[in-house]
Order: C-alpha cells, then sequence, then structure tokens
C-alpha cells in the first residue's frame, strides 16, 4: 500500500471514529437527561431515512451544508481559515431572493440564472474581502471574516429596514418579498421539499473536486496551502491565490444561501441561520476533500432530518444535534491530535514520510505558520 | 438635543461595556498566553445559562455567580485539553465550544424549565447604586487587576513569556504548559462571568443566544485595544458607546447619526485596525504555537 493511500485510509477511519465517539457522547448526555438514548437515536434515523419525506428532507438539509462545507474545504486547502461562511452564505442568499423576488417578466429559467449569478456574485465578494485583506496586510481572516460575518448581517438588517422604498423588501416579515414563482428551484419530488438546489450542490461538488485536483487553479491553491514559501518560489502569487481561493470559497457559501432563499424558503429572511458554523464540522469531518465533504453533508443532513423525529417520538428535545455537531469536532481534532503523536503513528502509516496529504489537515494541525513580529512591550 | 448626553446614556454605556469588560479580560490572558480563543462567545453563554441555573438550585444568586462562572470555566479547561495538551487547532476548538454551548444551554432550558424560550425569572444580583448592578463594579476594577498583574508581577511576565515565545520561556524553565493551562481556564471563568451579568445582572432570567455576538466583540475589543488591559477596556466602552447612543438614537427623531452605522461600529472598527491603518496591530508573537515540536 502507498504511503498515501493508507494516510487517506486512516483520515476516513478517523472521521468515522470521531462521529461514533461524538454520538457516544451525545449518548450519555441524553441518558444523563433522563432518556433512552438508544430509543432517541432510533427515532432519529426514522425521521430521515424511514420514509419518502424523511430521505428528502435528509438531502434537502445536506444541500447547503454540502456547498457550505466545500467553501470551507476550498478554503483550508490555499491554508485560510474561513470562518466568515455563514456572513458569504446570507449575503448570497439575500442577493439570490432579491433578484427572485423582482418582477421583470423574465423565462424561469433565465430569471433563475440570474439570481443564481447574484448569489455567486455577492457571496464571492465576500469571501474575496478576507483574502485580499490578508493578502494585502497581512489581517488575520479569522477576525476579518468574524466581523464581516456581523457586517453582512448589519448590511441586510438595514437594508430591509430601511430600504424598502427601492428594494423588493418586506419591513413586516423582516425578510425580502416572496419569490417569484417562476423564479423559485423547482421542487422535484411531488410532496417533498426536495428542490433542485441539492442537484446544483452535488454537481457543484464534483466540479470542485476537479478543479481542485485536475486544474492548474486547484494545483495553485493546494500548493500555496501547504507551503507558502515553495509556492513563491515555484512562481506561483501568493496573494492573488489566497484571494482567488476565498472569492471561490465565498461563491460557494454563496449558492447555499441561494438554495436555501429560491430553492427552500422562497424568501430570504433576516434571522440569521447559523448554517454557516454547522458548514465548518462538515468541512472538517470531509477532511476538505470535495468527495468527503459529500459524505459529512449527508451525515450531518441526516442529523438535522431526524432532530423533529426524535423530539416529537423520544421526547428529546432536538438541540442536543448541535452538541452532536459540537462534538464531533472535537473528537476530529482529538483523532488527528492523537494521530500525530509518534507512538500511534508507529503502527499506522510508514515512518518516512507522514501524513502524505498534508493539505487536506489544513484546520487540524496547529498553526506554524510565521506571524508580523510584534514590538517590544 | 441638549439632554442627550445624560446620566442615563453614561449608566447605559457602563451597563453595555460591563459583559464586554469581563470577556475582554478573559480574551486577553488566554491570548497573551498564546492561546486564541474564539470559544469566549460560548463560554459567556454558559456562563449565563448556569448562572441561572445555579441560582434557580440554590436560590441565591451570590452562589448562582460562581456557579456559572465554574461551569464556563470547564469550557476552558476543555478549550486548554485541546489547545495545549492535544495540540489541536485553536480555531476548530473554539467552534466546537460555541456549537455545544449553543446546543447544550437550549438542551437544558428544555429539560430544567421545559419551555424552548428561556428559564423562568430567578433573583438578580443587587445594584451598587443608581441602577448600576455590582458586576459593573466588578468588571472595572479588574482592568488595573489584569494590567498590573500581566505587566508588574511575576506570574503575569511568565504568561506573557509563554505567549511572546513559548520555546525560549520554556528553555529558561518556565513551565509553559501550566501558564497556558490557568489563563485559558481563567478566560473562560471572566467570559461566564460577563455571562453571568446579562443573566442575573442586568435581567434576571436566560433566554436562548442571549449572548448576542458579544464573545465576538470582546474579541474584537482585545485586538483594538492592542492586547493591553486598558486598551482593551477603553475598546469596550468605546463599542458599550456605541451601542447605548444607538439604543437611544432611535428613539429620537431626527439624530443625525444613523443608528445602523452606530451598530456596525464595533465591526467596522475592528476591521480597519486589524488591517493595520489605524495603529499597529501584532499579536503576540507565539499565538497559536506549541512549546516543543514532537
Amino acid at each position: 500500500m502507498t504511503n498515501r493511500a493508507s494516510s487517506s485510509i486512516l483520515m476516513v477511519v478517523g472521521s468515522i471514529l470521531a462521529v461514533i465517539a461524538a454520538l457516544l457522547v451525545g449518548a450519555i448526555v441524553i441518558a444523563v437527561s433522563g432518556h433512552d438514548p438508544w430509543e432517541a437515536y432510533r427515532a432519529l434515523a426514522e425521521g430521515a431515512l424511514g420514509s419518502r419525506r424523511g430521505r428528502a428532507e435528509t438531502l434537502v438539509y445536506a444541500a447547503p451544508l454540502l456547498l457550505g462545507g466545500l467553501a470551507f474545504a476550498v478554503a483550508a486547502r490555499a491554508g485560510m481559515f474561513n470562518i466568515g461562511i455563514e456572513g458569504q452564505l446570507v449575503m448570497g442568499g439575500f442577493a439570490a431572493a432579491l433578484i427572485g423576488a423582482s418582477d421583470w417578466n423574465l423565462p424561469g429559467p433565465v430569471h433563475i440564472t440570474l439570481a443564481l449569478l447574484a448569489a455567486i456574485l455577492a457571496g464571492g465578494f465576500w469571501g474575496a474581502i478576507p483574502g485580499f485583506l490578508r493578502a494585502v496586510t497581512g489581517a488575520h481572516e479569522v477576525i476579518t471574516t468574524i466581523m464581516l460575518n456581523y457586517l453582512a448581517f448589519r448590511l441586510i438588517t438595514y437594508l430591509i429596514q430601511k430600504r424598502s422604498d427601492w428594494l423588493p423588501v418586506d419591513p413586516q416579515v423582516q425578510g425580502t418579498n416572496r419569490v417569484l414563482d417562476d423564479a423559485r428551484l423547482p421542487v422535484l419530488l411531488e410532496r417533498t421539499r426536495l428542490h433542485l438546489g441539492v442537484v446544483i450542490a452535488l454537481i457543484v461538488a464534483l466540479l470542485i473536486w476537479f478543479v481542485l485536483f485536475h486544474t492548474v487553479v486547484g494545483y495553485k491553491i493546494r500548493t500555496v496551502g501547504l507551503s507558502r514559501g515553495a509556492a513563491s518560489y515555484g512562481g506561483i502569487n501568493w496573494g492573488l491565490t489566497v484571494t482567488l481561493a476565498m472569492a471561490l470559497a465565498g461563491a460557494l457559501a454563496g449558492l447555499a444561501g441561494a438554495g436555501e432563499s429560491i430553492g427552500l424558503h422562497g424568501r430570504h429572511s433576516a434571522s440569521p441561520p447559523g448554517l454557516g458554523f454547522t458548514a465548518i464540522a462538515v468541512g472538517l469531518v470531509g477532511r476538505n476533500n470535495p468527495i468527503g465533504v459529500i459524505f459529512s453533508a449527508l451525515l450531518f443532513g441526516l442529523l438535522s432530518a431526524g432532530a423533529p423525529s426524535m423530539q416529537a417520538n423520544a421526547g428529546v428535545s432536538r438541540e442536543i444535534v448541535l452538541v452532536i455537531q459540537g462534538l464531533v469536532i472535537l473528537a476530529v481534532a482529538a483523532f488527528e491530535a492523537i494521530n500525530r503523536f509518534s507512538w500511534f503513528r508507529k503502527f499506522t502509516s510508514p515512518p518516512a514520510s507522514p501524513g502524505g496529504d498534508r493539505a487536506s489537515q489544513v484546520g487540524m494541525a496547529p498553526e506554524v505558520e510565521p506571524r508580523p513580529t510584534p514590538p517590544a512591550l | 438635543m441638549s439632554d442627550f448626553f445624560t446620566l442615563a446614556l453614561l449608566t447605559a454605556t457602563l451597563r453595555m461595556a460591563t459583559p464586554l469588560v469581563f470577556a475582554a479580560m478573559g480574551g486577553l490572558l488566554s491570548e497573551r498566553a498564546g492561546v486564541m480563543n474564539i470559544g469566549l462567545e460560548g463560554m459567556m453563554l454558559i456562563g449565563a445559562f448556569f448562572s441561572v441555573a445555579g441560582t434557580w438550585w440554590t436560590g441565591s444568586p451570590w452562589l448562582g455567580l460562581p456557579i456559572g462562572m465554574g461551569a464556563a470555566a470547564v469550557a476552558g479547561l476543555v478549550h486548554a485539553v485541546w489547545c495545549v495538551t492535544l495540540r489541536g487547532n485553536q480555531i476548530v476548538a473554539g467552534t466546537a465550544i460555541n456549537l455545544i454551548a449553543a446546543g447544550l444551554t437550549a438542551f437544558l432550558t428544555q429539560l430544567i424549565w421545559g419551555r424552548a424560550g428561556g428559564s423562568e425569572t430567578v433573583s438578580r444580583l443587587p445594584n451598587a447604586f443608581s441602577g448600576l448592578n455590582i458586576l459593573v463594579i466588578f468588571a472595572f476594577a479588574l482592568v488595573p487587576l489584569v494590567h498590573v498583574f500581566l505587566f508588574r508581577s511575576r506570574r503575569g511576565l511568565h504568561t506573557m513569556a509563554a505567549g511572546e515565545s513559548p520555546q525560549a520561556a520554556e528553555s529558561v524553565g518556565i513551565n509553559v504548559t501550566a501558564y497556558r493551562y490557568a489563563a485559558v481556564v481563567a478566560s473562560g471563568a471572566l467570559a461566564g462571568a460577563g455571562g453571568a451579568f446579562l443573566s442575573i445582572g442586568n435581567l434576571s432570567y436566560f433566554t436562548l443566544d442571549m449572548t448576542a455576538g458579544r464573545g465576538f466583540i470582546a474579541l474584537a475589543a482585545v485586538i483594538f485595544g492592542g492586547w493591553n488591559p486598558l486598551g482593551a477596556a477603553a475598546a469596550c466602552l468605546l463599542f458599550g458607546a456605541s451601542q447605548a447612543v444607538q439604543i437611544q438614537a432611535q428613539a429620537t427623531p431626527g439624530f443625525p447619526i444613523s443608528s445602523d452605522l452606530l451598530v456596525a461600529l464595533p465591526y467596522l472598527l475592528t476591521l480597519v485596525a486589524v488591517t493595520g491603518l489605524i495603529r499597529n496591530s501584532n499579536p503576540p508573537a507565539g499565538l497559536g504555537k506549541h512549546a516543543s515540536a514532537h
């Protein structure tokens, strides 16, 4: 077995173990709260997989998480930690809903395409800002993306409440007007909410996999993430590549928002949905590999889709799913750490060149990148 | 207009700044010791929840406060285990803590009070004088203490050494691991006190997600204040003032500054600050680094 193959098998096993560990700890919390964990998980699985509607719901929940997880993964491949998915997502969702709610007498497919483009541009722009700031000023993307999240919420709230005179928004419902029927992503399966956005997300995931591993741009993104110095030495413009990767990540998150607004809900409302943080977990569990992200998005979609059934049939309140998602992140990080300790690595991978695919661990490994030297205190 | 800048505005500013000051002092200790703490938000939320739960169980807010701070300190301990002992990524661990805090507090609210939105009313900590809660005084008294601790005490200097240059600190016999653990656990407890102010100081109940991003604003204040206690406290006052003015501006027709701009001010200023346009913005050199390579 090659070094690379054994290390990716190790990562898959690590992710699976992490999920199992998180479910076990979740089971303990459920048991301590006086419920039967087995009953709770059974109700959850039943709700998410036991019916045609449940399976459709799993996919509906998985779609934005898939695109959001990709938004995390693409940035991470370039060595950037994208906590700004939430902001990029709402910018995209809002932009798409604005276009979708505007009555321009356009044919449906044209209107939908325009709305998706608007989402890609708005999200991409919001993602490019932290990339650009990092490239030009060295400002840490974790701080700038957090600030941009809140600025996105504030901007959208402002536009909804104060600019209803020239935008199709409604301060009464704290959201945009309803998206025109023709501009909605069509429902694909009768009596479910399964919409075209789910298919789009899957196609985009495969496309991103191709871009990352089989195109020059993808090669540049991965090289920059592996080693900034080596990339520059090889003639790759670091700043440009980082900005591009963040713009691409933002565009993906924006598309996720569009799926929610012109697909699922038919409008964008001002309350932040919180998807952007779960998306980070999806990216981490998927090891920043688009194919891995597909599976982890399905898993997280399943958890979300089954939560209402768990609450209704086993009496365990649905918020436990958030706890489990957080535990998954901790567990992935812990397994990553264990893997780094040499005594464990000795048994699992050849000693010569550990962790063949290092970029997929960005976001897991401790930061070693040099920072600007501070002045004396 | 003349009676706009009143005593009421001043007390509102102090009230808005208090939870930020607590959390910012916590974030400052953690960052100065070299551990990024974006889990401040979750730790505040845990503090807000458990101080109400503690008050509910014991009947006394004076017991609720340490229970809330203790629970948040446990969250800090988790952060420390993942960041220091396991050498995991600090942002990843912080993100996980925020998710778990949001889920766990909602889950427990449902479990304890049997309703989704928030807790029942409990008694709250007393006011010191004229509408100012006792915790407001504690918060601002904390600032010079943290300043003296960091810059004038042996332990404080060791903490900063652990943050500036962990390997050098270790080579002169400073126990970097111990200092980082202490700083991160303390940052949890302080963030918890900030949360407790929201739930049993300012109000007398817990509501879901009642911290509403204040942990992130506190983090912004640390950065905007140049990783310095006095600077961070000044930033908290500035951000608190922008919130207080905004609330009053909404009630004042014809107020010249847009209230939307005022709410966005902390985020905008911090964004500009980290790009280095306002001032030198340099984090501790060892932030995110580990003591010795495996």
